[in-house]
């Protein structure tokens, strides 16, 4: 367990996701390990399983020998950038303590402050799983989702820093205006245009599906455009998530209106703006590889389409 | 840090520096290059503006170019022409990076390890370059006559 928790950021995400969500492959991993390794795993509980030569005696065992992990909390510092437009002149830090657990998230700790230390923290969050998009914010200098990022992935001796996205609009708190993220993607066509009606369903093989897989798991939201230099000094800029969803239907066989999108973004403010610091592939929670998909893009309009 | 707030005492506002202070954005190798490569190009865009003009004097008056860039044959001088080759040498290899990254796939997964790869080639580059052109800027024979 250890080792894996040296794992890098990215990478690890997903698979800790995954360990630490399921307790009964803890409590497994537990019994397997050494009476050394389990003593110190579980050292709050005060209690050790004795050691045990096979899987079939480690079954028999009694359960009250079983070790019981108890979730051991910890305080962790929130810095977080607060502002109130009808209070404020300019935003202000505050800090939070909080108690939170190994296995939770950046947003447990913001219900935690909202629930019951200051009902008036404002963010957006909806489904909490890092499907929706709602809760991109700034944490330690870096664009995250606040549901996806865990506690445990940051040094908690020192404090953590909340903020709002930069380049967009800041309204409340954590709260920025996504209208002109949104208008961006608008303009840009995000949707099939095909035209004749086909029998049953437009075919497409697995490959001509695979050459925009990577793009189509975009959730919009505005980590990786908001995280862009060119952006946060010319809001008109269309922004790396504009791009990447215009990249979704440029590169699909099915639709007829590339052109049209590769026109739009020909523009001053178009892929061109694009300075290759790669800083929209690094917040992308989704991992898709942002900076990737616009080179692609400029190459089609250089060499035409490559389906 | 040491307080913490509760639902009827709100801690007090903390001092902010601007307006738009938030935390440093903490991009990685790539964000890094991309300001090097615009503190860099702001550099030698100013450099070339100056060496225009002395340059062109010439044309004025060969005594005044003389003049010039006797007044150029100093050790702050060559201090600055190790600070401006440098720069010179990081925009170009950059540059080429850059290219790179934007038109050769291979190029754009492996950013990362190419910045390091220009790294490299500019330190290597002003290894060799600054002690000869300090011997010369340093060296008496050289300097007067």
């Amino acid at each position: 367990m250890a080792e894996s928790e040296q794992k890098n950021e990215n990478s690890a995400g997903f698979e800790r996701e995954a360990e630490t969500g399921d307790p009964a492959a803890q409590a497994d991993a537990a019994v397997e390990a050494t009476t050394a390794d389990a003593e110190s795993a579980m050292s709050s509980s005060g209690t050790s399983a004795a050691p045990v030569d096979s899987a079939a005696e480690a079954a028999d065992r009694p359960v009250e020998a079983a070790p019981v992990e108890v979730p051991e909390s910890f305080t962790v510092t929130l810095i977080v950038r607060r502002y109130d437009p009808e209070v404020d002149d300019e935003p202000r830090w505050v800090d939070y303590d909080v108690q939170m657990y190994q296995t939770e998230r950046i947003l447990d700790a913001l219900h935690r402050i909202k629930w019951e230390q200051d009902p008036s923290l404002a963010f957006r969050r909806s489904c909490a799983h890092g499907v929706c998009g709602s809760d991109a914010m700034r944490i330690n200098g870096k664009n995250r989702l606040a549901c996806k990022a865990l506690v445990k992935d940051f040094d908690i001796s020192k404090p953590i820093y909340v903020e709002a996205i930069k380049g967009l609009p800041l309204e409340k708190d954590l709260i920025v205006d996504m209208e002109p993220f949104f208008d961006s993607f608008r303009e840009i066509q995000p949707f099939l245009q095909a035209s004749g009606k086909p029998e049953k369903e437009r075919h497409q093989t697995i490959a001509q599906r695979e050459r925009f897989d990577d793009t189509t798991k975009c959730i919009l939201c505005a980590a990786c455009t908001t995280s862009c230099p060119v952006f946060w000094t010319d809001g008109q800029y269309f922004g790396p998530a504009a791009i990447v969803n215009a990249h979704r239907f440029i590169f699909d066989s099915r639709d007829e209106a590339s052109q049209v999108r590769l026109d739009i973004l020909n523009d001053r403010e178009g892929v061109w703006r694009c300075r290759t610091t790669f800083n929209c592939t690094d917040a992308c929670p989704r991992g898709i590889q942002v900076t990737k998909a616009i080179a692609e893009v400029k190459q089609a309009m250089l060499t035409g389409v490559k389906l | 840090m040491s307080e913490t707030s509760s639902s009827l005492t709100l801690p007090d506002p903390k001092p902010q520096r601007t307006r738009f202070s938030g935390t440093l954005y903490r991009g990685n190798e790539g964000m890094w290059s991309w300001v090097l490569h615009r503190i860099t190009g702001v550099a030698i865009y100013f450099f070339l503006l100056v060496h225009v003009l002395d340059t062109s004097l010439i044309r004025v008056s060969p005594e005044a170019y003389n003049a010039v860039m006797e007044s150029y044959k100093n050790p702050i001088m060559g201090l600055g022409e190790v600070a401006l080759v440098g720069a010179v040498v990081l925009h170009a290899m950059n540059g080429l990076r850059i290219i790179l990254v934007d038109v050769w796939p291979w190029a754009t997964r492996h950013q990362r390890l190419l910045f390091w790869i220009v790294m490299g080639v500019v330190v290597a580059l002003m290894l060799y370059f600054t002690p000869n052109h300090l011997v010369n800027v340093f060296s008496p024979t050289e300097g007067g006559e």
